[in-house]
């Protein structure tokens, strides 16, 4: 029974690096483009909710309403003002470019939240759980952010697949020079594409917040996660991305399971498993 | 006469420190069909992405439909009317044939063309519609890559050698198309090395060679003589 709960409590949390993760996956996707800060952009948004918190008092999951937005908006004007400029033939300068800002955020953090660690209360949700068969149980706060985990994507793959915008989208990913000859303007699909990361972003910022605690420097971490999800699950396939979340999340519930040591631990060794037996991914880009 | 539907005056282009157009006067009234003949390197498709915009031509002389376009980006004259069919066809390959055509359809202004005139003009395309735009034969995608141009209702269509690498019956399926194409009001502007085929469908020719304008003239006018002689350069002696 510890085995089988360990695996739904891995699932479950899969369903939060799905997110971490979601965001990092499609800005690679559209713009070849990894994103060093996207882990303290993820910080950046679970302080974003505790200042809404702390400034309104309104229960963390609304903060959700203002976080992403707010966190689309400063997406869309962070590439089309600053990440822009980086990107070219040479893919050093938006690497260069993101890392440098990953130290800012993390330093402006800390200047303004202090290196206390922090997690928003979000009452009786936090400790509600459903039971299952055979004495087992799951919490309602990791199911909500599992089920939305699974609508994030589901949505993100519609928008892709069924939009005149998500048609342009892809074909960016394919040849962003051609796509121009479309009458799409390449520095607004990059910067709607960075919006819509951004968004999905808001969401784990907001879920991280209230799950766990944060402090100024978790950020890098998040990202290892986030990157690790997208490598498992095979690059530009979300729905790839979400299972690849899951086998982390499930690879360190076992992890902890054998030893509370290991969970960090079995998580990269899964990772590392994949990436020797199948550098491609598991599920490696589906063609339309 | 009103006024041409593009211009270009004393037209030159750069690939970083290397000049590949000097000074091309150009021009095209609406309802005319006219080709770019020269051999391989001669400016032709640098020709071609120059006044589309793909290729930065700061401060220069174009005029596209009576305004001045040398800044304009890409996507900014497609919107305007101006479509490109790019060398090497440029599919997407993560698109369905229905969606590259589509897509072609993104900035589009006015409803001319619709999936359905399409399908009419190259009706192999309605059966292989579900298919990935790169899983088809080489004359099948081009026409794709024709079709995905008109979907933006082009008052101006440039095509970038439509006939290479295809066989004579292909090509003949690809051409027939042209009539029609401007029964629905486009211009034309074919990129060709095929030089009979050139002939057979233009009103006015343009021969190019390193990057000027060698000869100019009706097909009914041109001999052949001097038709070789502006293709190969043969004062150089080595016809390339
Ligand atoms: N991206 C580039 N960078 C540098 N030089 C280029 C580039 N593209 C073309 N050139 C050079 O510019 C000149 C003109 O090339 P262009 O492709 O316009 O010729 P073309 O007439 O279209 O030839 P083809 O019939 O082979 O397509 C050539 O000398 C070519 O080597
Ligand atoms: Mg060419």
């Amino acid at each position: 029974m510890d085995w089988i709960n360990a695996i739904i409590q891995g699932v479950l949390l899969g369903g939060l690096y799905a997110l971490f993760a979601a965001g990092l996956s499609l800005m690679f996707g559209v713009m070849r483009f990894v994103n060093i800060a996207h882990g303290d952009f993820i910080v950046m948004g679970a302080y974003g909710a505790l200042l809404v918190v702390s400034l309104t008092g309104i229960h963390p999951l609304w903060t959700l309403v203002l976080v992403v937005p707010g966190m689309a908006a400063l997406g869309y004007l962070g590439q089309r003002l600053l990440l822009n400029r980086t990107l070219g033939d040479d893919i050093l300068p938006p690497l260069l470019v993101t890392f440098g800002f990953s130290i800012i955020i993390q330093n402006v953090l800390l200047e303004l939240f202090s290196a206390d660690s922090q997690k928003l209360q979000a009452g009786w949700i936090e400790t509600a759980s459903i039971p299952l068969a055979g004495g087992l149980s799951v919490g309602v706060m990791p199911l909500l952010i599992f089920a939305s985990a699974l609508a994030v994507i589901a949505g993100l793959q519609a928008f892709f697949y069924r939009t005149a915008l998500g048609r342009v989208l892809r074909a960016t990913s394919d040849d962003a020079d051609t796509v121009r000859l479309m009458g799409a303007d390449n520095a607004n699909v990059f910067a709607i594409a960075t919006a819509i990361a951004s968004a999905v972003v808001g969401i784990a910022g907001v879920y991280l917040a209230i799950r766990t605690n944060f402090d100024p420097a978790v950020g890098p971490a998040r990202l290892l996660y986030a990157f690790e999800a997208v490598i498992i699950g095979g690059l530009g396939n979300l729905w790839g991305t979400l299972a690849g979340g899951i086998i982390l999340g499930v690879s360190q519930a076992i992890g902890a399971q054998i030893d509370p040591g290991y969970q960090i631990l079995a998580g990269h060794l899964a990772f590392l498993i994949v990436l020797v037996l199948r550098p491609q991914g598991l599920f490696p880009k589906m063609k339309g | 006469m009103a006024e041409p539907i593009l211009t270009t005056t004393g037209l030159t282009a750069f690939y970083g420190d290397f000049q590949a157009l000097f000074g091309i006067d150009f021009e095209i009234h609406a309802g005319e069909t006219v080709a770019i003949i020269g051999s391989n390197g001669a400016g032709k498709s640098t020709f071609l992405r120059a006044i589309t915009g793909m290729l930065k031509t700061p401060g220069q002389n174009i005029r596209f439909l009576g305004r001045d376009v040398g800044d304009a980006p890409a996507h900014d004259l497609v919107r305007a009317g101006l479509a490109m069919v790019p060398e090497g066809r440029k599919l997407f390959p993560s698109l369905t044939v229905e969606e590259n055509l589509l897509i072609g359809g993104y900035g589009r202004s006015g409803t001319d063309w619709t999936l359905e005139a399409i399908y009419d003009l190259f009706p192999i395309l309605a059966e292989r519609r579900r298919h990935g735009g790169t899983a088809l034969s080489g004359g099948q995608q081009q026409m794709v890559a024709i079709g995905r141009a008109l979907m933006s209702n082009p008052k101006l269509l440039l095509c970038d050698e439509i006939s290479l690498g295809l066989a004579p019956i292909v090509i003949k399926d690809i051409y027939a198309a042209v009539p029609k194409i401007k029964a629905h009001g486009a211009t034309i502007v074919v990129v060709e090395q095929d030089v009979n085929q050139a002939m057979a469908v233009a009103d006015r020719v343009y021969c190019f060679q390193e990057g000027r304008v060698s000869l100019t003239g009706r097909p009914g006018e041109l001999t052949r003589a001097q038709i070789s002689a502006a293709y190969f350069g043969l004062e150089d002696g080595e016809a390339a």
